[in-house]
């Protein structure tokens, strides 16, 4: 590092994109991975996977990282006699390669954090790398044995070199009479030198190589020793060994005929050496011109920050472009409608460039995707079952926000669909089932949103399991008369984990409460289904973007507030014979059946002129996660309308209540409600007496039935 | 804001080139609050608007009036009236909110008028009387002795914490 901060500032920029690089090459190197496990690679895809391993290990090596460079170069080696087919791939050498990318990948994460792993992290991987390296020399060491049976016996033979120069041998300052002494070094020599290429002395060129030679090497060495004296030259002379024996004099060619081709195509060995540094040669080359021309063609490298502040630009230019059209039209009655033309026209492009703004942020799920393939296979193997992973809708695209908070509820369910809901091979095959059990992963675009499914065919929720764990950790109560649905939306209750034993799969203490946290954190929302021996089904409805939100603006009071769409069930007005008071605080509204309890807007946040009476207004009926259901009261709905999302905490505490808040049509600002928060808050004001019914007798005989 | 009244005299910052001063002097934007004269730095002040109805924050101190859409941002707008303890301040459109960024945060007060842009040098900035003064009173740095009278200098980052 330089103490110039310009430059320090430059390598640090360089160590970004080299970190940012690596971490797409490595989404990249999984994805090829995953492949691995369900079939051999092609060539196509082992070059890749070594692309990857090299462009890591280069940028490691410049800046320094020797951890990254050891251990990609072992991994490189080993990809590269796969490539050459030295190496079989077994399962054994796919699961080490799906165990190098995941040592890469911590190893890589390691050098961007700036931490220093265990000294010896990696290197049971790297040892049985270096193993199977190991083997295949040996192997390749004992074909090259097999094709000279000779070579292995002690007894001196005669090797037969032809040594002739490129006439430009000198220019590299190479001097023949060094090679002669190292042969001399290996045993009895005989030399003969070929001046039939010499000119006359007018016609020489001095600095031209013209000397041929032919060496009689009688010694125990085997023909690699030859070669290795040769090594250095092999570009520059044309050389020919060939063991002259006892026997049949495999004199090949006379001298006159030897063209510096002649030399390539030789013994076994040299022709396995030539293939590996070729087979490497015209793999660089390719490469980064492949690179370069992807990235010139198809993308470029945008900083995030860029990106945020274009969406809020054209989030500005939204809210903008709608009060104009509320003051076009409150304008238009009067004067001619020459602007209304223009006005539409904007309103389109607006919505246009929204629309492209935020597809810029939009990525495929597959990145997500791509880890559960890993997952299956580890946990399944871990727990001895048999599971086929089928995924559909890789492609879908959403926020890239939104993409990194999936990976760890998708994970988790994941987990949980191996760990509690597939049962033995053993449990399947005596239930009628296939052996090999099937999780669907699906993702697909429904409307504004994403709908994610994870689906399998184990054994379905265990009703009565469930219930009792439910009873013992006090969720439910004893009396309570839970439908199937019901039940089965206790997995997603806080505290609940029907794990029998805390296994290190799932079961770590988080359990679905906090996928469905997570989930509603997003703005969306998790159901299950499940059928006893047929298999469970996840439902994820997740908005495309954290940016925007498709919201119903309420009326409370002289107040607007937005309450997210998603998480709406049905609005109604109540009748007076639903509505039932239980206490000072608390009032609840009877629907289907069902008891949900209200929640007085206008008592919560003191909103005045509100209508007090919810049998006069509304009750809208939201989902609050962990499974349960509140009846916020408001005036009226004014309409649904997709808003930008502004964060209040920006310049101010958090609001108890408030999740953030928009800019609505006429410029004024809007609050979103938080319904979790919401659904906490406890009113100070009782309600008021007089407007509230008495409890009639209808209402009590349902509750009897209940 | 396409709201924004043109009777109200809105003072642009521009103003403060035309104020010859030394390098050592720091500038003020005072204001009227009722009888008193106030002042801030003017280096917080982004910029100084004709009050607008503002959305009110549920469950919040008195003094919080709600938030104001500033092009886009979301600023709350507090009533340095109430939060003096001198009740609330009828709005009107003639009222200002002199709009401050202070600790990266930025929020809007609401005075009844803004007098001057005030230049002193630092000694002309007389210390508060320290007598009698009880606890959460840091927000008053100063005097200084103005054209006008009095000017209490205050320090909004101990104002509304």
């Amino acid at each position: 590092m330089s103490n110039d901060s310009t430059s320090g500032s430059d390598f640090d920029r360089f160590r970004i994109t080299f970190f940012e690089e690596c971490n797409e090459i490595l989404a990249d190197l999984e994805v090829h991975l995953t492949q691995l496990q369900d079939e051999a690679l092609d060539n196509e895809g082992l070059n890749a996977v070594f692309r990857a391993a090299h462009s890591i290990k280069a940028g490691a090596g410049a800046f320094g990282f020797t951890d990254l460079v050891t251990f990609t170069h072992a991994f490189e080696a080993l990809l590269d006699k796969m490539r050459d087919g030295e190496i079989d791939q077994t399962p054994q050498v796919s699961d080490l390669l799906i165990r190098g990318g995941d040592v890469l990948a911590e190893l890589v994460a390691a050098a961007q954090e700036d931490r220093k792993v265990e000294p010896d992290f990696g290197s049971a991987v790297l040892d049985q790398v270096k193993e199977i390296l190991g083997q295949a020399q040996a192997e390749a060491d004992v074909a090259e044995e097999e094709a000279e049976p000779e070579t292995v016996d002690g007894s001196p033979k005669i090797w037969r070199i032809r040594l002739q120069p490129n006439p430009d041998l000198f220019k590299n300052a190479t001097e023949p009479l060094l090679l002669i002494r190292e042969m001399r070094g290996l045993g009895e020599l005989k030399v003969t030198c070929d001046l039939s290429a010499l000119p006359p002395v007018r016609k020489m060129d001095p600095e031209l190589a013209y000397l041929s030679w032919t060496f009689e090497l009688s010694s125990e060495c085997s023909r690699a020793d030859v070669e290795e004296v040769f090594e250095f030259v092999d570009d520059t002379c044309s050389i020919e060994i060939s063991e002259a024996g006892g026997s049949a004099e495999p004199q090949t060619a006379p001298a006159e005929e030897v063209t510096p081709e002649a030399g390539q195509p030789q013994a076994a060995p040299e022709a396995v050496v030539t293939v590996a540094k070729t087979g490497k040669a015209p793999e660089q080359a390719p490469a980064p011109a492949a690179k370069s021309k992807a990235s010139a063609a198809s993308s470029i490298r945008v900083e995030l920050g860029r990106i945020d502040r274009l969406v809020n630009t054209v989030g500005e230019l939204v809210i903008t472009q709608a009060m104009l059209a509320q003051e076009l039209a409150e304008l238009s009655a009067e004067t001619e409608r020459q602007p209304i033309a223009g006005q539409e026209q904007l309103a389109n492009l607006t919505r246009e460039l929204q629309e492209c703004v935020m597809a810029i942020r939009m990525q495929p799920v597959k990145s997500v995707f791509a880890r559960m393939p890993r997952l299956v296979r580890d946990l399944s193997g871990k727990l001895g079952k048999k599971i086929n992973l089928r995924m559909h809708g890789e492609h879908t695209e959403v926020d890239k926000t939104i993409i990194e908070e999936l990976a760890d509820p998708l994970t988790h369910m994941i987990r949980n669909s191996i760990d509690h809901g597939m049962e033995m091979p053993a449990d399947r095959i005596a239930a009628g089932k296939p052996e090999e059990g099937t999780i669907d992963l699906n993702a697909a675009h429904v409307g504004g949103n994403i709908v994610i499914s994870i689906t399998d065919d184990g054994g379905g929720i265990n009703r009565e399991r469930v219930l009792s764990k439910a009873l013992e950790k006090g969720i439910v109560s004893p009396d309570a008369n839970l439908t199937d649905q019901e039940i089965d939306e206790l997995i997603f209750a806080p505290g609940f984990s029907t794990a029998e034993e805390v296994t290190d799969i799932s079961g770590r203490g988080v359990g679905m409460d906090v996928v469905r946290r997570n989930i509603v954190s997003l703005g969306g929302r998790i159901q299950v289904q499940s059928e006893p021996g047929r298999g469970t089904r996840f439902h994820m409805l997740i908005p495309l973007t954290l940016a925007v939100l498709d919201g119903m603006i309420v009326a409370v009071g002289n107040q607007r507030y937005i309450l997210p769409i998603t998480s709406i069930v049905e609005s109604f007005r109540p009748e007076t014979s639903q509505m039932r008071r239980l206490d000072d605080y608390t009032q609840v509204v009877q629907i289907r059946g069902e008891f949900i309890r209200i929640v007085r807007l206008c008592d919560l946040f003191h909103v005045d002129n509100a209508v007090q009476d919810p049998t006069r207004g509304l009750v809208v009926l939201v989902e609050v996660a962990g499974g349960g259901k509140i009846g916020i009261t408001v005036d009226e709905l004014i309409g649904q309308q997709q808003i930008v999302i502004k964060s209040l905490n920006d310049n101010f505490d958090p609001v108890p209540g408030i999740s953030g808040a928009t800019i609505l049509g006429n410029g004024k600002v809007a609050l979103i409600l938080d319904i979790e928060q919401l659904a906490a808050m406890k009113s100070s004001l009782p309600f008021p007496g007089p407007t509230m019914p008495a409890f009639d007798e209808d209402a009590a005989t349902i509750v009897a039935a209940e | 804001m396409l709201q924004a009244h043109d009777d109200v005299p809105a003072v642009g910052l521009a103003a403060q080139s035309e104020i010859v001063a030394s390098p050592t002097s720091c500038q003020f934007i005072s204001f009227r609050l009722g009888e008193d004269e106030y002042a801030i730095d003017i280096m917080a002040v982004r910029e100084i608007k004709g009050w607008t109805d503002t959305t009110p924050l549920p469950n919040q101190p008195a003094h919080v009036l709600g938030v104001l859409n500033l092009r886009g941002a979301i600023v709350p707008i507090l009533d340095l009236r109430s939060r003096f303890g001198q009740g609330m301040t009828e709005t009107t459109a003639m009222h200002v909110v002199i709009i401050v960024n202070v600790a990266e945060k930025t929020f809007g007060i609401l005075v009844d008028a803004v007098s001057d842009i005030l230049t002193v040098e630092p000694e002309e900035i007389k210390p508060v009387p320290d007598a009698e003064r009880t606890g959460g009173e840091d927000y008053l740095s100063g005097i200084i002795n103005a054209d006008q009278g009095m000017v209490v200098v205050l320090e909004l980052q101990q104002l509304f914490r």
